[in-house]
């Protein structure tokens, strides 16, 4: 065919140098064609062989809509990889189709968000496919043993997520392993009919078990010697589950030598002893969470102190003494990661002592750790200066001298989170030095404005996300500064920043690869800068202008035409009507919704777009439209895999920032 | 050897245990004086310290229990007033020999202590009629009281309840003195008002907390409803081979054979008037009772043999079946302990299974109550094996399948048809997708007169103004009508819907289409 085409078109004389090029140097072309999806989509749409070329190409499909799916199938014969997560309805002939058409080509399909299939289509699936290695059927909360007992056919699987599988039991379970001998990989997590028994023939039929998820199953430690005894096993998650407590660990006596990383946060009855028992043999350990457990004592320090291979570990929300952190910092190991976040009773003294020790910490995450003053800022940027992420949200008692020493000593920052800090123009300044800063967070900083922003925007050039969050001192010259400075803009928050105008959006829309752009309550935004953002930002996925009451209809007729791959949008509060709301039915992978508070929306306004936009998967309602609209209706809407929630909150009339501060201090 | 009193002792030893155990486990508390010692101290402190200061008492199961000292009062009675009567077996504190009439001081020591303990919850009872709003430490402290007296009466019970066992004798003397000793210990340290002197009470308790001994109390009232359960008949499967371990001297009891008419006669007890037979002699006696006043007297509705102050000699049975383990010729003869045994052992080992389940029709049974019990469980929870093997639990077919290669769990037959359900309510959807009928009327370009333009249909009227259900048949998909979504290469048609006959607007199908239907 291709050649046949190509003569065709030397006769009649439109000789194009591309078809000197064999297919094959154009596929490894096309090769380097996978950061961006819609580069590949222009590619192909050049021209007719550009586009068969792409089509045989192509190995990996995320489809929109699955009422085309047939189309895509045929057009796409190469495909081995298939996501079908945008597509909220396949059925069990959708199944068959695909089972049909790609038989033993496919080896990975994802239905995580997919519905309305059953055990037949899975049956299909597993029987014609028989080189399948990746299967997730997370979410299939409908899906019995009986599915389980289809997957059990597909003997190559290697990687399976059953995560929320809530019907399925230990049979099924069962049946998988035996049937699929050569997994590497399952995730049973939320599986609550899943227990011992499940858990231990898995462990015991497939050897290759490499990861294993159990993430609060109502297992306990009779399932654990076989599980233990995995040669393979590297990553065990067993968090949250309750089953497992000290006396039964420490009767293990055994630990796994293969395993690399053990979550077991929320495992409320297991302390130091059990964890200690469980990690004993655990030679090659990197990775240990501990996330919202046993409180960090001495004892729990000194029980792992003998992982000689640990680099990372998270204790989020875990009650902190002072000694067990000095004692975390006399670990012979030097630790890359750590997480303290939400900790509590995290000192100067304690965290002072322990950065001191692991100076070759990436990773530090000190989330709401209230009582830590200047001096542990001090004592981190002194002997940790090749952090490349630090997050300290809301370390209130920091003052704002001290963010300066971040900006003259960790000049590796990549990654910096600083909401509801008292950061200053000074501390931004002294910030923008980490020239590699690709995520910035100074959401509730009230004491930024433009001008530390200006040396932000003229230093970060790397910077690709920023959260400005109720900053309220930031106006349309320090937007102006970062959108200028940093062309690689992915994602940008300015919600309730009042003084933020069109002008801000007009020098955003600068920003080519701006996918999420967040301008909730600020009033002096028009459908003017709306319309620039459409237009400049080509490639805008999610937006949202709740309580914008300035952007009318007017701005949304050209975001429908221009912003075609918008997914998420939050209209609430704006003075958008009936008009504005149909005309988004243009965009065709809208997937998601809010729309409250509407004053200009009628119900058959509603009831038209809802219609018109056959990809919606989720929408947020106000409740009173629920008895004016047909039943019917929404009946149809969710069969075509839309979820509906509905919200019944009145009217809020926005307070001003500072107000709300000083409110949310209130409340704590 | 009364019945009740035995169990008693059995449940405080141990709930499984026989009697004959009884010895074995009560040694090491006494030799482990010192240690118990200990325990004893710490008990006296809390206590003492309760009884003083009248803070929050630590024994917050007893304030749900309260009442069930009382009941335990009375139940205890009843055997121990037998005991005396029937048994004189020596407690043989001080003599190495048995002796009947310091068993005999003993009980009646116990039975005023019973009377005592009686008086002071008639007097609680009373006064807690009268003052409604007592505070509570008052309340605590006297159920401790009695708590303690409880105690102390069922342990000198049991422990002279063990001495009637002839093979317990001498374990049982030797030991005593430190009971002896103990008790009097016990006695100085609790306080006065308890009416504790010098009794045996602590030692079992082993100065373990209330909580302890209540659970114990409990279990001996368990072991008192579990004695109902005794008489009757089927419930009472006492498996036959329960009392193996029972290793009785020959000759310390006496052997009875019953013979095989009389075993698989259905009624063992008859009236003497009409000549009707009964199971139980208990319920003879209730029909006694129609044949005149003469037995309705407290002395005709007794149970005999309970006033012969002979000491009884231990009663062990043989099965008459020649050649059986059970029966007494037999090299390794293991005797049976109650005629209900014997009974269960004949017919299970020696008769025809007659009774069949009528669920699966293939199990028999010989005994009826064994068929109930299986009948019970038959059916249910058959955990299944693809090799066509069941198991009743669902552990067994996993240990099975673990050990098997190929075997797989095989799904239950209804599981089958709910998981049908799903693909079921799918079409119902997909068919639902297509009854919506959506008429995209020319009104629709006029936002406001779009009260018209919703049509929802129960039948299909205008196949062209259908939302199509999803269907993946080729041919039928340039029929697809759909509302308007122009892709990238119709962007000047955006706005195309509302222009009036943009309702029939035929989504392309062909390949270009689809490229903006995939990331």
């Amino acid at each position: 065919m291709g050649t046949m085409k190509r003569q065709r078109s030397d006769k009649a004389f439109n000789f194009t140098p591309f078809d000197l090029l064999t297919e094959e140097i154009v596929f490894i072309i096309l090769d380097f064609l996978d950061e961006n999806p819609l580069d590949r989509k222009s590619f192909s749409l050049v021209c007719k062989t550009f586009y068969t070329i792409e089509s045989r190409h192509r190995r990996t499909l995320k489809p929109l809509r699955s009422e085309h799916l047939t189309t895509i199938l045929s057009r796409y014969p190469q495909v081995t990889s298939l996501d079908l997560s945008l597509c909220p309805r396949i059925t069990d002939s959708s199944l068959n189709v695909i089972s049909h058409v790609y038989k033993s080509n496919l080896k990975s399909v994802d239905l995580s968000r997919s519905k309305f299939f059953s055990h037949v289509g899975i049956s299909n699936l597993a029987m014609n496919c028989t080189n399948l290695v990746e299967l997730d059927l997370s979410n299939a909360t409908e899906i019995r043993d009986s599915a389980m007992a289809a997957i059990a056919e597909a003997k190559n699987l290697e990687k399976l997520w059953l995560a929320r599988c809530k019907s399925i039991t230990d049979i099924g379970i069962g049946c998988i392993a035996v049937g699929c001998r050569k997994l590497r990989l399952i995730s049973l997590k939320w599986c609550l009919g899943v227990g011992d028994l499940g858990a231990g023939l898995i462990a015991v039929k497939c050897n290759d078990i490499r990861s294993f998820d159990l993430s609060y199953l109502p297992i306990t430690n009779k399932c654990l010697p076989p599980i233990l005894k995995l040669q393979h096993l590297e990553d065990l998650v067993l968090e949250g589950c309750f089953g497992i407590d000290d006396n039964s660990l420490t009767v293990l006596k055994q630990g796994c030598k293969s395993l690399k990383a053990l979550d077991m946060s929320s495992c409320q009855n297991v302390s130091h002893v059990g964890l200690s028992s469980l990690t004993s043999g655990s030679g090659c350990l990197q990775q240990l969470i501990l996330a919202y457990g046993s409180p960090v004592t001495l004892a729990l320090a000194d029980s792992l102190q003998n992982l000689s291979t640990l680099q990372s570990i998270k204790l989020d929300g875990c009650q902190v003494t002072c000694s067990g952190l000095k004692a975390i910092g006399n670990w012979c190991v030097s630790l890359r990661e750590l997480s303290l976040s939400k900790c509590l009773g995290v000192s100067d003294e304690g965290l002072s002592t322990l950065v001191t020790k692991h100076k070759d910490l990436r990773k530090l995450d000190i989330t709401c750790c209230r009582k830590i003053t200047h001096v542990s800022i001090a004592h981190i940027t002194n002997s940790c200066t090749s952090l490349a992420s630090l997050k300290m949200e809301s370390c209130i008692l920091v003052p704002r001298e001290a963010f300066v020493l971040i900006g003259q000593r960790c000049l590796l920052l990549e990654e910096l989170d600083l909401t509801d800090n008292e950061i200053d123009d000074e501390g931004l300044k002294s910030i923008s030095r980490c020239s590699k800063l690709s995520t910035l967070k100074l959401g509730i900083c009230l004491n930024i404005t433009e001008e530390g922003l200006s040396h932000v925007g003229l230093c970060c050039t790397k910077l690709v996300e920023l959260d400005l969050y109720r900053s309220v001192g930031i106006s349309d010259v320090g937007i102006l500064a970062i959108a200028r400075g940093c062309p690689g803009l992915e994602i940008i928050n300015v919600a309730y920043c009042g003084k933020v105008t069109d002008h801000s959006l007009m020098s955003l829309a600068k920003c080519p690869r701006l996918n999420t752009l967040e301008i909730r309550g600020c009033p002096l935004v028009t459908s003017l800068g709306l319309t620039a953002i459409a237009v400049g930002c080509k490639q805008l996925s999610k937006l949202d202008i709740k309580k914008c009451y300035n952007i009318n209809d007017a701005g949304m007729i050209p975001l429908a035409h221009f912003a075609q791959n918008l997914r998420q949008i939050n209209l609430s509060y704006s003075s958008v009507t009936d008009v504005g709301l149909l005309s988004l039915a243009s965009i065709s992978c809208l997937q998601s919704m809010t729309i409250l508070h509407l004053k200009g929306l009628t119900p058959s306004g509603l009831v038209a777009a809802l219609l018109a936009c056959g990809g919606l998967t989720k929408v947020k309602l106000q409740a009173c439209f629920k008895s004016m609209l047909p039943q019917p209706l929404f009946e149809h809407l969710e069969a075509r895999g839309c979820v509906f929630q509905w919200r019944d909150k009145a009217f809020q009339a926005e307070v001003d920032p500072k107000c709300w501060k000083l409110q949310l201090e209130d409340v704590q | 050897m009364d019945l009740k009193n035995r169990t008693v002792a059995e449940t405080w030893a141990k709930p499984s245990s026989s009697a004959k155990d009884l010895p074995k486990q009560l040694t090491p508390d006494h030799r482990s004086f010192t240690s118990f010692n200990n325990q004893q101290q710490k008990w006296e402190d809390t206590s003492l310290l309760d009884f003083n200061n009248g803070i929050q008492p630590p024994f917050p199961e007893f304030n749900q229990t309260s009442k069930a000292p009382q009941n335990h009062n009375s139940q205890i009675k009843g055997p121990d007033q037998e005991d005396m009567q029937s048994n004189e077996t020596p407690d043989s504190n001080r003599f190495q020999d048995w002796d009947p009439r310091v068993m005999l001081n003993n009980l009646s020591f116990l039975e005023d202590k019973i009377h005592q303990l009686q008086d002071l919850v008639h007097l609680i009872v009373g006064r807690r009629g009268r003052v409604l709003g007592q505070p509570d430490e008052l309340a605590t402290q006297q159920q401790q009281l009695i708590t303690t007296d409880l105690t102390s009466i069922i342990v000198q019970l049991i422990s002279t309840a063990g001495s009637l066992l002839p093979s317990v004798k001498h374990t049982l003397s030797t030991a005593n003195p430190a009971i002896g000793q103990l008790g009097q210990l016990g006695g100085v340290l609790f306080p006065p008002a308890n009416n504790l002197n010098g009794g045996v009470p602590q030692q079992n308790s082993g100065g373990s907390k209330v909580s302890d001994q209540s659970n114990q109390i409990e279990l001996t009232e368990n072991c008192g409803t579990e004695q109902n359960y005794a008489a009757e008949e089927h419930e009472a499967k006492d498996d036959d081979d329960a009392d193996e371990g029972e290793n009785l001297a020959p000759g310390s009891y006496e052997i009875l054979q019953l013979e095989k008419e009389e075993i698989l006669a259905p009624h063992t007890h008859f009236c003497m008037i009409c000549g009707k037979g009964f199971k139980r002699d208990a319920n003879l006696r209730m029909h006694m009772r129609g044949h005149g006043d003469e037995y309705k007297t407290p002395a005709a509705l007794a149970k005999p043999n309970k006033d012969s102050s002979e000491p009884m000699l231990l009663k062990r049975y043989s099965c008459p079946y020649a050649g059986c383990k059970r029966n007494k010729d037999h090299k390794k003869f293991q005797p049976l302990k109650t005629i209900l045994c014997v009974k269960n052992h004949y017919k299970r080992t020696h008769c025809d299974k007659s009774y069949t389940c009528s669920r699966c029709n293939t199990k028999k049974f010989s005994v009826i109550a064994d068929l109930k019990t299986h009948e019970k469980h038959c059916g249910k929870d058959k955990w299944l094996c693809s090799c066509g093997t069941t198991f009743s639990r669902k552990d067994k077919l996993f240990g099975h399948i673990a050990l098997f290669q190929g075997h797989t769990p095989a799904l239950p037959l209804d599981e089958t048809k709910p998981s049908s359900v799903p693909s079921d309510r799918a079409e119902n959807n997909e068919s639902k997708l297509g009854n919506i009928g959506f008429n995209f009327s020319a009104s629709a370009s006029s936002g406001n007169a779009v009260q018209n333009m919703v049509d929802v249909k129960g039948a299909v009227d205008d196949p062209t103004a259908y939302f199509s259900p999803l269907n993946f048949d080729p041919c039928n998909l340039p029929g697809f009508h759909e509302f308007p979504r122009p892709s990238l290469e119709e962007s000047d048609g955006s706005f195309s819907f509302l222009i009036p006959d943009a309702c029939n607007y035929n989504q392309k199908t062909g390949g270009e289409s689809g490229s903006n239907d995939l990331e």
